[in-house]
Order: C-alpha cells, then sequence, then structure tokens
C-alpha cells in the first residue's frame, strides 16, 4: 500500500477482517501511522499525536518516513527513496491529496492545512502574529479558521463565491452561516480572492492582497481552497489519469493495471473526486472485497454532509436544487433549513441546514423515498422519533449502514447498546452524527430508552446514586418503591448493588442485596460456561512468596482445578462447583490469602513492574507503590470493574497507560495517567498530573475514583467517562485539584470511610452459617454434586465439557 | 400427580433462587416479592448449563421473570418463555406450600 492515510488504514483493517492472509505492507510517508484528520483541530487544542493515531493491526508492516519514488508495473516493485524497493502483488495506491495552492506571487510563503506537520509549523507562525487570513470559505477553510482562531489570532475567511460553503449551502444558508461566523469576531470577505502574498522589507508575510487591490494584513496566511488527487506516481507509472488529475478506476476501485488498485482522495471515478471520509472508507472497503476475491461495487456515494464548524452547525444532504422547496428561516436565532422536494410534493429530493442541523439524523435516510410528514413539520420539529425508518434507509453514511443492518444487530444479534452497534456494524464510529439515530432505532426495538437505567427506573446511575446519597436510602426495596417501579431487573439490581456497596461499605450478602447481585457477586466467584466459577485469590502488586504460591499449587491440585496466569499478574482456578467454593476459600484464607474481587465490578489488581529494587533502570519502588493502593483500595465497588498498574521508570513494563488509573515513576515522584483501557476500545491513559509525592499522588487517586463512582454510568469504564465528561480532562482537573465544586472534602472522607470499612468477603462469608448455607448444588441434597459438571482432559488440566 | 418435597419455605429468600434434585431432574425455584413460589427447569437452553437457579429474579412489564447468568436471557417465571426469543422456553413445574414445606411435581 502506497500512501498512510486513514483510507489506508481502512483498507488494511478491511483486510484482515475478511481473513486476507498474505503479507501487508504499508508505506507512507509522514513519520507516523495513519491518524483521523476528521479530528485534526483539536491536534492544535492539545490532543496528542498519538491519540489521533490509528493502531498499525498485529502484523503489518510499515514504512514510515518513506517516500515512493517509482513504480515498476512490469517486474512489480515500488522503489522507496534511501530504501529497499518493495515488491508486491496487489499495489493499492492511497496517496490521497495535497492542498491546492493558487500560482500567486507569495503563494510560497503560505501555509496548508492537511498534516499534523503543517499544523505544527502554523502553531510555531502564530507564535509571533496577531493576525491570519484563511484563502478559502469552503468545509477545509473555516477548519482551519477555526484553527486560527484558537491559537488567538484575528482571523479573515477569504472566499471566491458569493457566499461560505458554497458546496453545500445555498444563498440564504450562506448569508447565516456568515452571521454566525462575524459574531464569533471573525472577518468573511466573500465574492473576493487572492492576488498575491505581501511580503515585507524583512521577508516576512505582511498580509493578503485582494483582486480588489485590498490589503489584508496578516503574518499568517493559510490556503484552505480544494484540494488535487496526488497522482504522480500514477502519472510517471503510465496509468490512466482523469482529465484534471487523479487516477481512474473503474467500480472495483482497479486502475488501468489490474494488479494496482487506487482508493480515497487519488482515485477519479467517473470524473469525480471524493474528498470526504465516508466515501474513501466505502472504497477501501470495496477496494479489501475484491482483493479477497468479493464482487464489491463503488459506484459513486453520498456526499451528504453534517458539521460543527466554529460552533455552528451545517448539513446538507441529497440534492441541492428541486422542483419545489420549503425553507424555514429565523434570522434571530442564527437558523436556516431548507427541504427540496418533488414537482408532486411526494418525495424528498435534499436539504440544506444551518444553526441547527436535527433534521439531518431524522431525514436523509428518506432522501428519494416518500416524505414521511408534512414539510412544515419536518422542518420544524426535525421529524422527531415517530418515523418508522425503511430498512434500505441508510443510517451511517461513513460506513454505508443501512436501517434493516441496525435492526437485525438489534434483534438477531443481541446489541443493546449504542457502543454494542457500533462495535456490529461499524455504524457511528466515524463522524458519530448518526449516533442520535442509532439511539432511536433501539428505543423503537425497546432496547434502550432514555437516561434510565432499564423499565424500572427513569433515573441514569448517577441520578440514583445522588437519591441513594442524599436521601440515605439503604435497601433495594426502599429505592424501586420510591422511586421507580415493578421489581427490578438484572440491569437495574447490580447496579443499585453497586451504589450500596460504594456508599454503605457492607457486606454485598447483607440481607437483601445477595438477591440484587449478578451470580459472580452472589458466589464471590466468576461463573463459567459450564456453570463452574473460578476462584482469583489477591496478590497484591503480583508479588508472592514460594510458600504462598505452593499453597495454591496444593489447593488447584486438590481440587483438581485448572490453573491460569492472569494477565493481571495474579492466578486463576477454574472449574469449582459452588459447592466448593468455601472448603478452597478455607484452604486459601487460612494460608493469609483474601479475596481479589475478581468477580466484581470493583478494583482488580494494581500491576508492577519488578522497581528500582532489582532493576537496573528503575527509578522508584513500585511493586511497593503498587502494594499500598491495591490494598488501599480492594474492595472497592465502581460502576464498572478498575485496573491500575504502576511502571518504575519510563520504560512502562507494568503497560500502566491501558489502566484506569496507572503510575509511571520519575526521578522526581509520580505520573499520574488516567482512562486508560485496553479491550475493544483501546484507549491510552491520559497523563493527569506529573511529579507527584506518594502522598499527592494517593489523594488525587482517590479523589478521581470517588468522583467517577459518583457520576458514571452503570458500565461505563473511566475511558468513556472521561470522554464523556464536559471539559474532559481540564474539567477533570478543575473538581479533583482545584476543588471547583467544593466536594473534594466530601470524596477524601468518602475514601477514607471505605478503606476504614474494608473486611474480606471470603473470610466473612466463611463466619457466617446463613450466608455460607446458600453454597450448595442442590437445596435438597446438600451433599450431592451437580451431575452435569462434566470435564475432560486437555495437557494434562481438566477442560469443561458442556452437553448439548 | 406426584409431590416432592424439597425445601423449607423460608429457606427460600426472596427474589434469590435456590436448585433442587427432583427425579433426576434439575429444578430451579424461585419465591418472588409477592411471595408467590415458582419452578422452572434448572437447564439454560441457550449455553447448555445447569444455572438458571443462579439468574437475577425481577419484573418486566409486571410479568416475574430470571435472567440467565450467562449470557442475561430472560425467561417468564410463569411460562418458561425466554422473553428475548419467545420461540426458546424452558419448563415449567408445578409447586405447592404446606404447612411451611415446599413441593414440587416434574410430572406432567
Amino acid at each position: 500500500m502506497v500512501g498512510y492515510g486513514p483510507a489506508a488504514h481502512r483498507l488494511v483493517e478491511a483486510l484482515l477482517e475478511r481473513g486476507f492472509d498474505g503479507a501487508i505492507t504499508v508505506i507512507g510517508e509522514e513519520p507516523r501511522p495513519a491518524y483521523d484528520r476528521v479530528a485534526l483541530t483539536s491536534y492544535l487544542s492539545g490532543v496528542a499525536a498519538e491519540e489521533l493515531s490509528y493502531p498499525v493491526p498485529p502484523g503489518v508492516v510499515t514504512r514510515l518516513n518513506s517516500r515512493v519514488t517509482g513504480i515498476d508495473r512490469r517486474a512489480r516493485l515500488v522503489a522507496v527513496e534511501g530504501g529497499e524497493p518493495e515488491p508486491y502483488d496487489v499495489l493499492v495506491l492511497a496517496t490521497g491529496s495535497r492542498p491546492f495552492v493558487p500560482p500567486v506571487p507569495g503563494a510560497e510563503h503560505a501555509h496548508v492545512y492537511r498534516t499534523i506537520g503543517d499544523l505544527d509549523a502554523i502553531r510555531l507562525a502564530a507564535k509571533e502574529a496577531t493576525d491570519g487570513v484563511v484563502v478559502g470559505g469552503g468545509l477545509l477553510g473555516l477548519e482551519a479558521a477555526d484553527a486560527l482562531r484558537g491559537l488567538g489570532l484575528r482571523t479573515h475567511i477569504v472566499e471566491m463565491s458569493p457566499w461560505l460553503m458554497p458546496r453545500q449551502v445555498d444563498e440564504g444558508g450562506g448569508a447565516v452561516l456568515k452571521a454566525h461566523i462575524e459574531a464569533l469576531g471573525l472577518s468573511v470577505h466573500t465574492g473576493s480572492g487572492v492576488q498575491e502574498v505581501v511580503t515585507g522589507h524583512d521577508g516576512r508575510v505582511a498580509g493578503l492582497r485582494t483582486p480588489a487591490g485590498t490589503l489584508i494584513e496578516a503574518q499568517v496566511v493559510v490556503f484552505s481552497a480544494g484540494i488535487r488527487p496526488r497522482d504522480e506516481l500514477a502519472r510517471e507509472s503510465g496509468l490512466a489519469l482523469g482529465e484534471r488529475g487523479g487516477v481512474v478506476v473503474d467500480s472495483a476501485m482497479r486502475t488501468s493495471d489490474p494488479h494496482v488498485y487506487a482508493i480515497g482522495e487519488c482515485a477519479v471515478r467517473d470524473g469525480m473526486v471524493y474528498g470526504l471520509v465516508g466515501p474513501c472508507f466505502t472504497m477501501a472497503e470495496v477496494a479489501a472485497d475484491r482483493i479477497t476475491g468479493g464482487g464489491a461495487t463503488f459506484d459513486g456515494a453520498d456526499l451528504s454532509t453534517r458539521l460543527k464548524l466554529l460552533g455552528v452547525e451545517v448539513a446538507q444532504f441529497g440534492a441541492m436544487e428541486g422542483a419545489l422547496d420549503v425553507t424555514y428561516m429565523d434570522p434571530v436565532a442564527g437558523v436556516y433549513k431548507k427541504l427540496f422536494i418533488s414537482d408532486d410534493a411526494g418525495t424528498l429530493l435534499g436539504g440544506i441546514c444551518v444553526g441547527d442541523a436535527s433534521p439531518y439524523g431524522t431525514l436523509r435516510p428518506y432522501v428519494g423515498k416518500p416524505l414521511p410528514a408534512p414539510p412544515a413539520d419536518l422542518l420544524f420539529t426535525g421529524g422527531g422519533a415517530q418515523l418508522d425508518l425503511p430498512d434500505d434507509a441508510q443510517v451511517c453514511s461513513c460506513n454505508n449502514v443501512s436501517a434493516g443492518v441496525v435492526r437485525s444487530a438489534i434483534t438477531g444479534q443481541g446489541c443493546a447498546d449504542v457502543a454494542g452497534l457500533k462495535a456490529c456494524t461499524r455504524a457511528g464510529t466515524t463522524c458519530g452524527s448518526c449516533v442520535p439515530m442509532l439511539r432511536q432505532l433501539l428505543e423503537k426495538a425497546g432496547v434502550e430508552t432514555g437516561k434510565g437505567l432499564c423499565e424500572h427506573f427513569e433515573h441514569s446511575r448517577a441520578e440514583l446514586f445522588d437519591i441513594v446519597r442524599v436521601r440515605g436510602i439503604g435497601t433495594f426495596s426502599q429505592l424501586i418503591a420510591e422511586h421507580g417501579q415493578g421489581r427490578g431487573c438484572d440491569v437495574c439490581k447490580p447496579a443499585v448493588a453497586s451504589i450500596l456497596a460504594s456508599l454503605h461499605h457492607g457486606h454485598v450478602l447483607e440481607g437483601e442485596n445477595a438477591a440484587l447481585q449478578d451470580t459472580n457477586d452472589h458466589f464471590l466467584a466468576n461463573i463459567q460456561k459450564n456453570g463452574t466459577y473460578s476462584v482469583v485469590p489477591r496478590i497484591p502488586g503480583g508479588e508472592i512468596t514460594p510458600d504462598k504460591l505452593i499453597v495454591i499449587g496444593e489447593v488447584a491440585r486438590d481440587f483438581g482445578l485448572y490453573t491460569k496466569i492472569t494477565g493481571g499478574q495474579r492466578i486463576d482456578l477454574f472449574g469449582a462447583r459452588v459447592d466448593q467454593l468455601p472448603q478452597i476459600w478455607r484452604r486459601l484464607v487460612d494460608a493469609g490469602f483474601e479475596s481479589g474481587h475478581a468477580y466484581g465490578k470493583a478494583l482488580r489488581t494494581v500491576k508492577s513492574c519488578v522497581g528500582s529494587t532489582w532493576c537496573r533502570y528503575g527509578v522508584q519502588d513500585s511493586v511497593g507503590l503498587a502494594i499500598a493502593l491495591e490494598l488501599r483500595y480492594r474492595g472497592l465497588r465502581s460502576p464498572h470493574k478498575l485496573k491500575s498498574a504502576v511502571s518504575g521508570c519510563a520504560r512502562e513494563c507494568a503497560e500502566a497507560r491501558s489502566k484506569d488509573f496507572g503510575v509511571i515513576a520519575t526521578e522526581q515522584g509520580w505520573n499520574l495517567y488516567v482512562g486508560g483501557n485496553g479491550g475493544f476500545k483501546p484507549r491510552h491513559a491520559d497523563l493527569f498530573a506529573a511529579d507527584l509525592t506518594t502522598e499527592e499522588l494517593v489523594r488525587t487517586i482517590d479523589r478521581f475514583l470517588m468522583f467517577y463512582i459518583r457520576t458514571a454510568d452503570r458500565l461505563q469504564r473511566t475511558s468513556a467517562w472521561l470522554e464523556s465528561l464536559d471539559g474532559g480532562l481540564g474539567y477533570l482537573r478543575s473538581v479533583i485539584v482545584d476543588d471547583a465544586l467544593g466536594i473534594c472534602a466530601d470524596l477524601d472522607a468518602h475514601m477514607e470511610r471505605h478503606v476504614a470499612a474494608y473486611a474480606d468477603e471470603w473470610r466473612a462469608t466463611l463466619e457466617d452459617p446463613d450466608k455460607l448455607s446458600r453454597f450448595v448444588s442442590f437445596v435438597n441434597a446438600p451433599g450431592v454434586p451437580d451431575p452435569s459438571i462434566v470435564f475432560e482432559t486437555e495437557r494434562d488440566q481438566i477442560k469443561p465439557v458442556v452437553m448439548s | 400427580m406426584t409431590w416432592v418435597n424439597v425445601c423449607g419455605y423460608a429457606t427460600l429468600l426472596p427474589e434469590r433462587g435456590v436448585c433442587a434434585l427432583v427425579d433426576g431432574e434439575q429444578v430451579a425455584l424461585f419465591r418472588t416479592h409477592d411471595g408467590v413460589v415458582h419452578a422452572l427447569g434448572n437447564r439454560d437452553p441457550f449455553s447448555g448449563a445447569y444455572v438458571l437457579s443462579r439468574g437475577i429474579v425481577g419484573t418486566r412489564k409486571g410479568e416475574p421473570t430470571v435472567a440467565s447468568p450467562l449470557h442475561k436471557q430472560v425467561f417468564s417465571l410463569v411460562t418458561g418463555h425466554c422473553l428475548d426469543e419467545p420461540s426458546v422456553a424452558v419448563p415449567v413445574y408445578r409447586t405447592r406450600v404446606d404447612g411451611g414445606t415446599v413441593s414440587v411435581s416434574v410430572s406432567v
């Protein structure tokens, strides 16, 4: 693959998903793997390049900082500047585009806005500037203008057309858009252009002269006026090009050489170059399908867009003209909405929205279909949730997912929330504008209703937490009687159980609480596919004595359990029947072990590297800190499981940045990272505070955890919670460092209560005959083991056999 | 119809299941909040594991239910039908409470 942008990344993913088993090499000229260009502007507001980058899938070879200089199609080799040539069976050109720079005097002094490198250059130039001007009032131009404004420059926008965003909105919409942007303090020059980039006597940029002769003073000039396909490799190697450039492809994304494909912004199909991410992803999927022997085709794409630029929502879908149109305009609120319909007023042809894009989500799928309601209703309300989308209506245009596919994911594959649908169908994973529609489809299917936990509570978890805390509610029965309906379910009961445990610190099997617990918490062990359980004793920080290791070995041997080392530096013992659990705990507890809470939505493990005690690179005692943290937070019930790690130096052997809270030692103290995750959607934790003393570190983690426990949704890991916080990391700092809400003393006291009240759940159960009496396979035959549990042997250990 | 005594009514805690072995059949017994005792086959038809007695008891639109502890499919305690996939059902057994003793009949 030549070129490593989002389309190339998508192609690699799509190939691997389809089981492609050949070697994949991606050659890119930038110094980093593909990154999310749609979110590029966030880089200037502090998001790290690594966070924008897509992870390189395992097994894929990347050659970064590498420029391809030629293609030998006969020998099937690409020449790489300063490196070995790369052979291929199939070559994919994904070279993207370059910003169009008009050939005017001084153009060489202007910036462009496409890569992270471009943004670094703009940021540097902005340091000594007061004014900036962007040439181009389209989508990319406004994006660049937003970036200049964010860098603190007085910003001008110069656009040749009579109004802004001429490809997305008409004149009326353009006027409303202009008013919005001018209200933010930007200067808009429409119907203008660029005559030259003016430099002063010192050779520095002094401004931009328009064709009318006006000088707009500025020290930073950015050209963002369209793109041109990067087709030079194709041109030199004799592949067919479009009239205005671009590599010509057929509906299979093949170029004029059947061994060479082209996708993304460098490709031209039926005379069109596509500069939006959605069509480029579709091209990648089609090419992947063809390369792996499929028959997919690309026959053009929907160019609908919905975006928020400079705080203004703009959307366009379907056609931009029609026999009839209906317009709603509110110049005071700055809202402009227009629908185009067929001459019989029966079919929706397209629409334009400025200032309020809500009709986009509901109406785009109806393009080319009968109007679902009178046009005026649609313009005022956006149609609302009452519309029933036809199955063939496209819900996600970025990933080409129809309503029918979403519906079958809900009913057939059991997707119960937006996250599940994203995983299953990819809908909503790119620009996210269809997420409200996904939520609607879930609601229609009776799966998800608003923010309420389930049919029994209209409150979110965070609201229920506050209700229980403020009203001092002690039981589920009281809570549901006073604030809910029915008798609960497998969704709300464990969530309320967790809230009660977080607030009241009692044993999870005490009284009525026992009936709320999921089976894992109910039996203080992890259920496995055949109905047996696994047992994980706590091994704080992963440090264990030989004697204790021997005890675990003896217990596993005596009860015939399967043993496996976990990812959290612990040992998992599998295959225990419920009636064996207390006997196993007795042996472990007598040897000084306690529950590891592997079964709970609670702190699991604090992993560590060996640290400065042994390691020649270590700068702090990571094991000692990991043990202290694990003992402090053990048993803490939370909205979801909590994982942590401590690394003794910047080499990060404990993988702390993949954890909910991770600590990395520095020469001066500890760096704290929060919101990391492995799992389905890996996320590197964000640096929250640097060079903390141990005391500062512990206090910060205390508050982080307690604030998370109070405000997160059910089953929302810290990574998703952090992303859902309005104001993100900055807001979190203001709450738990600067005490903006005045709750820090309360959070601290809450954690102190937790630490003081901690007791081992296994030991407490062993000491309580009432709780112990539940640990039988059969209530009427307590000594009889469950005959349905059968094992066979594999690699000298047991393996479950489930009778079908 | 043969009734088999399985346990005292007080052994059944509200909204917590137990399993009984009755004529070789595994029977999941549940006492709902209103005091009624329900009995279903203990085998979860989706996984093949004998675990339904360990599910969370609750209601769906007023109907008493239990959710499989493995993959959370919800079954009606009254009809045995899976409310998430109506073509799947588990056996429902008769129960009675007499003099503080719960008995079950697995004969049809």
